[in-house]
């Protein structure tokens, strides 16, 4: 079966009695790997559970190759499915786990019967168990194997039946963050040598970026943007995607005309020049680490630089997260916070504590504007 | 006394009172079993086995509840998946309806039957003209065995089924099961060990039932109905054999079964 199938979703309305979706509209390309990236509760898993057949939207329709789904039961979709926490059949060894979606194949077409075609779902097993280096478990019970092991073996098992899209629900989120990192160069990896359009659901930004060439945020059930990593990361269409994507920056700005095709933005008790083609009420990002912080004023035409005072560190180990109040001496209803991310070293050699005076700058270029 | 509990402390003053309590509850169960088990001698007992009609009453009584174990398996099982995994209007309702035999006195139970299986009924016609008669013969005793005791059955099967992950079935869905071949393949399998102990258990509990069986068919005779026959026309000595029998091979059949089931669940 062709394993790069396009992926088209129109105007897809889904609801549950929990979940709802509305007014879905993807278009995934073939060979893709599309992550679908949203909090806790946003229909993720009612989305893939929808393109898999599992539940019937009320309205729009699912293409794949053009072929519209809508109408046909899971069974006859060939789309390959990972759950969050596996799956995996507990009454079954891992082989046997891997072989279900074969032995029904063989069914299916009862022309072939006999010792050859066990001899083929056994060779297939062994090969997708190669690729997914888990031959040594496959006499293994799924209750016996670790959280990554048993995510090779789901894995496996949906791969094996060589599907035209494969849909992952959260699948590295119940792993440790080793184990995690690992899987997530596997993904990467099972994706360029099968070249398999995916759709992977999570809920963390990075784990999408790392994985995604594209991405589409959900909130309550509705895509609010799709866009590369980058721009989603750089260039969030809302405000709830600038905060889910950690631009911990967000401040109500003004714009008003200026000269020589520059407009003045004010916000946060700062002027600055931007080129835009917005007017009025904005909301202005920047991200953490695009706020540069030091010890002395850095005057240039690039930067805008301010004077302010660390109010909180907040260690993560190897980053450190330091939020600055606006102006230095302002009053604390009156003063804007900021956020910036350094380095442990830049922490000892700037010697930052809570109190210190310290200067922000940022680039122009670092700001992003968001109509309201 | 030592009890080894969880966290490995010897006895507290309240584990050594709630075990005198529970202990008068179990001398409760066992001394009865125990006298009529031993009051008899061994070679009465069996020579009571040797009487046909003691041993056709028996066997009788096992078929029966057997056959009524059968009718619900059929019949309850898809009932209990059904309960399990859909959600439909007046479904507690149904779940209620099918725990009332529990709760109904059995021979009230034997009544209800016999208004709607007796012989000028419309069922009770409809079926004498497949040739099955419910009063005062063997279908009757399986009908008021299957009604005392298929609550065990549906509930237990229910339970197991919900216990199973609805997750397993949608990937076996999607790969490439239908649901026939889902539910066979994956939620028959997982809920079985449920199945079988509400299998064993309803069982258990026909081949117990007197009340109900005595309102629709006195005759053939099940040993209940011969053990109570025995007592009332000849006193205690000569019913004491009979019940020391039926006891012990009920026991029996209990332990082998339990134990069977626990093997399963390994």
């Amino acid at each position: 079966m062709e394993r790069r199938a396009r992926v088209q979703v129109h105007d897809l309305w889904v609801d549950l009695r929990e979940f709802h979706l509305r007014e879905i509209n993807l278009e995934i390309a073939a060979g893709e790997y599309f992550v679908v990236l949203g909090p806790t509760g946003a229909g993720k898993t009612v989305l893939l559970e929808t393109l898999a057949g599992l539940h019937s939207p009320h309205r729009g329709r699912i293409l794949l190759n053009g072929e519209d789904l809508t109408p046909l039961p899971p069974e006859r979709r060939g789309i390959g499915f990972v759950y969050q926490d596996y799956a995996l059949f507990p009454h079954l060894s891992v082989a046997e786990n891997i072989a279900f979606g074969l032995k029904l194949q063989r069914e299916g077409r009862a022309q072939d019967p006999g010792p050859s075609r066990r001899l083929v779902i056994e060779r297939r097993v062994e090969e997708i168990s190669r690729l997914l280096a888990i031959e040594p478990l496959l006499a293994r019970r799924p209750q016996t194997l670790s959280g990554g092991e048993q995510q090779r073996v789901a894995l496996a098992r949906a791969l094996v039946i060589e599907p035209r899209l494969l849909l992952l629900d959260e699948p590295l989120s119940a792993l440790d963050p080793q184990t995690r990192e690992g899987l997530q160069r596997e993904l990467a990896r099972l994706h360029r040598e099968l070249g398999t359009t995916t759709l992977h659901v999570t809920h963390d930004f990075e784990e999408a970026a790392a994985l995604g060439d594209r991405i589409a945020v959900v909130n309550a059930g509705r895509v609010v943007q799709v866009g590369s990593p980058e721009e989603i990361f750089r260039k969030p269409a809302s405000e709830f995607v600038a905060r889910f994507v950690g631009a911990r920056n967000i401040f109500q700005g003004e714009l008003r005309p200026g000269e020589g095709g520059y407009s003045r933005l004010s916000f946060a008790g700062m002027q600055l020049a931007v080129v835009t083609d917005l007017v009025g009420q904005v909301q202005v990002v920047i991200r953490p680490e695009d706020l540069i912080l030091s010890r002395e004023s850095r005057r240039s035409d690039v930067c805008t630089s301010c004077r302010g005072r660390v109010v909180e560190l907040v260690d993560k180990g190897t980053l450190v997260y330091v939020t600055v109040s606006l102006p230095f001496d302002g009053a604390p209803a009156s003063s804007c916070d900021f956020v910036g991310v350094i380095t442990h070293r830049s922490l000892e050699e700037l010697e930052l504590q809570e109190g210190t005076e310290v200067y922000l700058a940022f680039k122009a270029s670092a700001v992003h504007l968001i109509p309201k | 006394m030592h009890f080894l509990d969880e966290m490995n402390l010897p006895a507290n003053r309240m584990q050594i009172v709630f075990a005198v309590l529970g202990a008068l509850l179990i001398l409760f169960v066992a001394w009865p079993l125990l006298r009529t088990v031993t009051g008899s001698s061994p070679a009465v007992v069996w020579e009571t086995l040797l009487e046909a009609e003691v041993r056709r009453a028996i066997l009788l009584t096992f078929y029966c509840s057997a056959l009524a174990t059968a009718i619900a398996f059929v019949t309850g099982v898809p009932l209990a998946y059904l309960l399990a995994r859909s959600d439909f209007r007046g479904k507690r309702l149904i779940e209620g309806l099918m725990d009332i035999p529990i709760v109904v006195p059995h021979s009230a139970a034997g009544i209800a039957l016999l208004l709607v299986l007796g012989r000028n009924t419309f069922l009770g016609r409809a079926f004498s003209l497949l040739g099955i008669r419910f009063v005062s013969a063997m279908p009757g005793i399986v009908a008021a065995m299957l009604f005392v005791s298929l609550s065990f059955l549906v509930d237990t099967a229910r339970e197991g089924f919900k216990a199973v992950d609805p997750r397993l079935e949608r990937v076996a869905r999607t790969l490439g099961a239908s649901p026939w071949q889902a539910f066979w393949r994956i939620s028959f399998p997982l809920a079985w060990r449920s199945i079988l102990s509400g299998m064993i258990l309803m069982w258990a509990r026909g081949l117990s039932e007197f009340g109900a069986v005595i309102i629709l068919a006195y005759y053939p005779m099940i040993a209940p109905v011969l053990l109570y026959e025995r007592f009332q026309s000849f006193g205690l000595t000569y019913a004491q054999p009979v019940a020391a029998l039926i006891i012990l091979i009920c026991l029996l059949i209990f332990v082998v079964l339990r134990l069977v089931a626990r093997k399963g669940r390994e």
